[in-house]
C-alpha cells in the first residue's frame, strides 16, 4: 500500500452561522491526483484552504506528510509545526498571487532563500530548471505584470514547486483564464502528475478531471456526496445531485 | 485676385492653439496682474480711479536677507519632522494593524487624540504647557515634536490605508510557502505598500512646510517669525509677509516639481 501524504480527520469549518464543512475525513496517498468538483459554495475551496490552514479550521486534526496539527492551537511550537506543514504543500491560487515587486526569477528563489535557507547560487539553478519545465526560460528576469495570464499560473506553479513539495493544491488554477490560456496551464499539470507528483486539484475542468485523476470526489453542503474513480463518479454517478450538477455542467458548456 | 468659393471654409479668426498653450498664457496674464496689483501704479477707468498696493521697496531692500534666513530652520524643522513622522506614522500603523490589543487600542487612542486637537494648541501645550511643570524644552524641538506628532498620526492612516491595500493573495500566496507572518510583512507587504503611500508621505511634506509658520507663536525664528520680527515694529508687516509667502510658495512648486518626478520614475519601476 501507498503511504498516506494528507490526511484530514472529522474537519469542521464554519464562517459565522454558516456550516462549510462538517466533520470531512479525507486521505490522499502518494502520486495519487485528486480532483474535487461541486457547485461554487460546496465547500471545496475552503477544504483546500484548511489543509495548509490559510483557513483555521474549527476542530478537527491534519496530517501532511508526517506532520500533525489539531485545529485551533496558537503555541510557539504550533507555530513552527505550521510552518513545517506548509514547506511540504505547494498552492496554486486561482489569482496567481505573484509578487508584482519582484522578477519571475526573484518570485521562484523568495521563499527556497528565505524559508529553506537554501544558497542563492542553488535556488537559481533550481529555478531555472523549473522555469524550462513550464516553458518560460525566456521570462525569467520580467515582472510579472507583462505576463499574460496563462504564463503567470504556469510561474505560480514553478514557484510552488521551487520549494519541493510533497503535495500540490491547486485551488481552481483555471478559473481565471481566458479560455484559449487554459491548456498551457493544464498540459503544465498533466506533466506534472505524469511525473507522479501528489495532487489536490479543485477544479471545472471535467474533461481534465476525467483524463487524470485517479479519484473524483463530489462536493456539496460541505461533504462528499460521492466519490470514486472517474469513469464511474462522472460517467455513471449514483447520486442525483452529482448526476443534476453534471448535466447543467454539461449543458451549460455547449 | 482669386475670388472665394462659397463651399471654402471660412478662415478661423481664433487663434488655433492646444489647450496647454492656452493654460500657460493666461497663467501668465493672471500673474502680470498679481505683480500689477503690487506696483504702486494709480489709473483710472474713466470716473472709476484704481490705487494699486504701494511697497516699501527701501523696507524690502533692507530686510529680505534677514527674513530669508529663516528658510533654513523652516526647511531643517520639515525635514526633521516629516522623518519623525514618518517612523510614528509606520510605527502606529503596523500597531492598528496589529492583533495585540495593549498596542493596538494605545496607537488608536493617540491617533484619535491628536486627529481631535488643533495642531495650533499641540505647539502650545509642548512649549508654554510642559514649562508649567518645568520641563522645558527648545522652542525648535518643541515645534518638532508637535508636528512630528501631529503628522505621525494622519500619516499613520495613510500608511495603514497603503498596507491594507496590498492584496490578501500576496499575504496568503507568502504564507502558503512557509514564511512568517514577519517575513510576509517585511519582504512581501511593506515593499508594495511603500510604493502606494509614496506619494502621500510628499503631499504630507509639502503641507508640513506650510504649518512651520504655527511654530512662530512659540518664538521659533523660522520664516514667519522673522517676517512678524522685521516688518511689526517697523510698521512693515505687509512686505515682510511679502517675502515670506514667495519663499512658501517657492518651495511649494520646487517640492512639487520634485515630488512629481519621483513618482515618474516609481512607475516605471512596476514595468
Amino acid at each position: 500500500m501507498r503511504p498516506t501524504v494528507v490526511a484530514i480527520s472529522n474537519l469542521h469549518k464554519s464562517f459565522g452561522r454558516v456550516v462549510v464543512l462538517s466533520g470531512l475525513n479525507f486521505q490522499v496517498e502518494q502520486n495519487e491526483v485528486v480532483c474535487i468538483i461541486g457547485r461554487s459554495g460546496s465547500g471545496k475551496s475552503t477544504l483546500l484552504r484548511c489543509i495548509n490552514f490559510l483557513e483555521e479550521p474549527d476542530a478537527g486534526e491534519i496530517t501532511v506528510a508526517g506532520i500533525t496539527l489539531p485545529a485551533g492551537e496558537r503555541t510557539r511550537e504550533h507555530g513552527r509545526a505550521l510552518i513545517e506543514l506548509r514547506k511540504r504543500v505547494g498552492m496554486v491560487f486561482q489569482t496567481f498571487n505573484l509578487f508584482p515587486h519582484k522578477t519571475v526569477l526573484e518570485n521562484l528563489i523568495e521563499a527556497p532563500i528565505v524559508v529553506r535557507k537554501q544558497s542563492r547560487p542553488r535556488a537559481i539553478e533550481m529555478a531555472e530548471v523549473l522555469l524550462a519545465k513550464v516553458g518560460l526560460s525566456d521570462k525569467r528576469d520580467v515582472y510579472p505584470s507583462t505576463l499574460s495570464g496563462g504564463q503567470a499560473q504556469r510561474v505560480a506553479i514553478a514557484r510552488a514547486l521551487a520549494m519541493e513539495p510533497q503535495v500540490m493544491l491547486f485551488d481552481e488554477p483555471t478559473s481565471a483564464l481566458d479560455p484559449e490560456l487554459t491548456g498551457e496551464v493544464l498540459t503544465v499539470m498533466r506533466d506534472l502528475a505524469r511525473e507522479g507528483m501528489t495532487m489536490l486539484v479543485v477544479t471545472h475542468e471535467l474533461g481534465f478531471a476525467r483524463e487524470v485523476a485517479d479519484r473524483v470526489v463530489f462536493m456539496d453542503g460541505g461533504s462528499f456526496i460521492e466519490e470514486g474513480p472517474p469513469h464511474e463518479c462522472l460517467v455513471n454517478p449514483k447520486d442525483p445531485r452529482t448526476r443534476q450538477f453534471l448535466e447543467r455542467f454539461i449543458s451549460h458548456a455547449h | 485676385m482669386i475670388a472665394a468659393s462659397p463651399s471654402q471654409p471660412r478662415p478661423a479668426t481664433r487663434l488655433r492653439l492646444p489647450f496647454r498653450t492656452w493654460l500657460a498664457l493666461w497663467t501668465l496674464v493672471w500673474l502680470a496682474c498679481l505683480v500689477a496689483l503690487f506696483s504702486g501704479l494709480q489709473f483710472a477707468f474713466g470716473p472709476v480711479h484704481v490705487h494699486t498696493i504701494t511697497l516699501d521697496v527701501g523696507f524690502m531692500r533692507g530686510w529680505w536677507l534677514f527674513i530669508s534666513a529663516g528658510v533654513i530652520i523652516t526647511l531643517e524643522l520639515s525635514v526633521i519632522s516629516i522623518a519623525c513622522a514618518s517612523v510614528i506614522a509606520f510605527l502606529s500603523a503596523l500597531a492598528r494593524i496589529s492583533r495585540v490589543a495593549p498596542l493596538n487600542s494605545f496607537a488608536g487612542l493617540y491617533i484619535s487624540l491628536i486627529r481631535g486637537t488643533p495642531l495650533f494648541l499641540q505647539f502650545y501645550f509642548i512649549y508654554q504647557g510642559l514649562a508649567q511643570f518645568h520641563i522645558i524644552l527648545s522652542s525648535f524641538i518643541s515645534a518638532a515634536a508637535a508636528l512630528s506628532l501631529n503628522y505621525g498620526a494622519y500619516m499613520s492612516e495613510v500608511f495603514r490605508a497603503g498596507i491594507q491595500a496590498v492584496s490578501r493573495g500576496q499575504t496568503e500566496a507568502a504564507s502558503a510557502l512557509g514564511m512568517t507572518p514577519w517575513q510576509t510583512m517585511y519582504r512581501i507587504v511593506l515593499p508594495q505598500a511603500l510604493r502606494i503611500v509614496t506619494p502621500d508621505i510628499g503631499n504630507q511634506f509639502i503641507a508640513m512646510q506650510k504649518d512651520t509658520a504655527l511654530a512662530s507663536a512659540i518664538a521659533l525664528e523660522e520664516l514667519t517669525g522673522r517676517a512678524r520680527q522685521a516688518g511689526l515694529p517697523r510698521n512693515n508687516f505687509f512686505e515682510a509677509l511679502v517675502i515670506a509667502a514667495a519663499w512658501y510658495w517657492l518651495l511649494t512648486i520646487v517640492f512639487s516639481y520634485f515630488q512629481g518626478r519621483l513618482e515618474h520614475s516609481m512607475a516605471q519601476g512596476d514595468r
